[in-house]
């Protein structure tokens, strides 16, 4: 079990320092066109707010994976700019670079290290002395203090996972870029992750995670981004765009059979199942603002003489809303 | 300048010399040793004396120069190589880390393990045949130009490389035929006319000279020609460092 109420803060001495009106991370009209032509980034621009959690949603190729490795400076963009807490990426990177950890999608370890060697390897990688006691405390939130002095090899899938969380943890940073955190991992340990995450926001540290796992978008993130094809298609707030996108759905089963929709309730638009026991009325999840007439319809229904024995409704999920929005349009 | 960093890899590279002693360093002393009782002391027991230096001391230069090369090349190659093997080459590139200070950490550790080498091998080599280095400070300087030099070579070849196979082809069919060529076992004086002036083609016979000067006095060029060779090596080795890194050839897309 992951300990996230210990999780150490990112370093206090170094406040965020985002320009006013920009997010901790700036992504200005970045585009990336590979050597073989491939075009995998076109003009994107995202902002990025301190403290947020921010959720980036896409199909495999989508271009998630290039976007993070462009600002962490893995990838260089074709054009455009990139700021991390007010630096740009390439003239100031030392200042950008250090505010950001990285935990990548590939488990890419050090087979022959100790968990301990490594994780301070990476702290004094990122310039800073060695701290004996926050590597301990991290290893300790992250249920690793037990495999100190074991070698990586001998490491589960899991716990591998989680020391890539604890080396990218190891200098303190700001801004965490996590890609596909829970990608092969167990039920479990998943939602040991999304606790951590949750923590590490709780303690101030700004998170963007990319992720296929659609729940994990809509358990965890402040803010939810959709790239497709190298564009991102979409940046809202996850409760707006939930009530914006998002369809409600009330099924109706009938105390009798329905030969067919009688006129006087054709308006609602109910679409009748095969064996006419039900009928389906479909609802935007707007606000209240904009109340949908559940009320007139079971009215009308009444009215009509159709009785009903039950009622059920359902909304659309966040993965509904992301397949609707990635599917390709005829 | 990221001293943290830099102190961070040369401590990571010469942690792995550590766990890979045998490897790393016994290895290589066992199989020159084999060379001193093989050409020193049984064939090298009934040679002349070249230029008035007993043979098996003779080569002694030479040998070192072997085993610095070879293992600064594959210390430094395999160094960079097999973190982009595995993947773990992103923390470096992601971390707030110039060039240079990269460089330092994977080409410093490289040149630390093969100038312990060298002397491990000279102090060896004493235990066999009697040794003299007239020019110590001369020496030390090779010692530590060629293997920084070689290290650097070595560097570009584990970016260069794109699998295990490739990251042997050049130390294997390249450098070590150019060593035992460039004057390991002989003095160019030995060789015909033709074949002198052909070797004079060859990089490493400048290295083997210049150091076998700095122990007995003796060389096959002119010790600044064999100093100005190395330092023009060292120097086309930084330039094409530099454009890796600017370009992210084979380091970044």
């Amino acid at each position: 079990m992951l300990q996230a109420a210990s999780l150490p803060s990112a370093t206090p001495s170094a406040p965020p320092a985002a320009s006013p009106g920009r997010g901790v991370v700036s992504v200005r009209a970045v585009s990336k066109t590979y050597a073989t032509g491939h075009s995998a980034l076109k003009n994107i621009n995202l902002e990025i707010a301190p403290g947020e959690i921010f959720a980036l949603l896409g199909p495999n190729g989508a271009g998630k994976t290039t976007l993070i490795s462009i600002i962490c400076g893995l990838v260089n963009a074709t054009s455009g700019e990139v700021r991390v807490a007010g630096h740009h990426i390439v003239d100031d990177y030392r200042a950008a670079r250090s505010r950001i950890g990285l935990v990548p999608q590939e488990l890419a370890t050090d087979s022959f290290e100790t968990v301990w060697a490594s994780v301070s390897f990476s702290r004094g990688l990122f310039g800073k002395a060695a701290n004996p006691a926050y590597i301990e405390q991290v290893l300790k939130s992250l249920s690793l203090w037990e495999k100190r002095d074991a070698k990586i090899m001998t490491l589960s899938g899991g716990m591998k996972r989680r020391l890539l969380i604890a080396k990218a943890l190891s200098h303190e940073p700001e801004v965490l870029f996590l890609d596909e955190p829970t990608a092969g991992v167990d039920v479990e340990l998943r939602r040991d992750m999304w606790r951590l995450v949750r923590a590490l926001k709780d303690k101030g540290t700004t998170i963007i995670l990319t992720t296929h796992y659609i729940e994990e978008a809509e358990e965890m993130a402040d803010r939810v981004g959709v790239i497709n094809r190298g564009e991102i298609i979409l940046v809202e707030d996850k409760a707006t765009l939930m009530r914006k996108l998002g369809q409600k759905q009330l099924t109706i089963e009938l105390s009798a059979p329905l030969e067919q929709v009688p006129e006087a309730i054709a308006s609602y638009g109910l679409v009748r199942s095969a064996d006419g026991r039900k009928l389906t009325y479909s609802y935007g999840a707007e606000g209240a603002e904009d109340e949908p007439p559940i009320g007139r319809l079971l009215s009308d229904l009444a009215a009509a003489g159709i009785g009903f024995d039950d009622l059920r409704t359902a909304q659309s999920s966040l993965e509904d809303i992301f397949v609707s929005l990635v599917r390709p349009h005829p | 300048m990221n001293l943290q960093a830099i102190r961070a890899i040369y401590g990571f590279e010469m942690a792995r010399t550590k766990r890979t002693l045998l490897q790393s360093v016994v290895s290589p002393v066992i199989s020159t040793s084999l060379y001193f009782v093989v050409f020193g002391s049984a064939i090298g027991a009934r040679m002349a004396q070249v230029e008035h230096v007993a043979y098996g001391a003779f080569i002694v230069p030479g040998l070192m120069m072997l085993t610095l090369l070879t293992q600064s090349i594959a210390n430094a190659s395999f160094a960079i190589y097999f973190p982009r093997f595995t993947g773990t080459i992103y923390e470096v590139l992601s971390a707030p880390v110039s060039p240079f200070e990269i460089v330092c950490g994977y080409v410093g550790a490289a040149a630390t393990k093969s100038v312990l080498l060298g002397l491990i091998i000279l102090a060896t080599a004493a235990l066999f045949v009697p040794m003299e280095v007239r020019h110590p400070f001369w020496m030390l300087g090779f010692l530590v130009l060629t293997a920084v030099t070689f290290s650097l070579f070595g560097f570009i070849i584990g970016i260069w490389a794109d699998g295990f196979e490739r990251l042997q082809l050049i130390p294997m069919l390249i450098v070590t035929p150019l060593t035992f060529l460039g004057g390991t076992f002989y003095s160019l004086d030995m060789l015909p006319p033709v074949w002198r002036t052909l070797t004079l083609f060859n990089p490493v016979v400048y290295l083997i000279s210049g150091f076998r000067w700095s122990f007995f006095g003796l060389s096959d060029v002119a010790v600044e020609v064999s100093f100005g060779m190395t330092l023009g090596f060292l120097a086309i080795c930084l330039l094409i460092v530099s454009w890796m890194f600017r370009t992210g050839y084979r380091l970044k897309s």
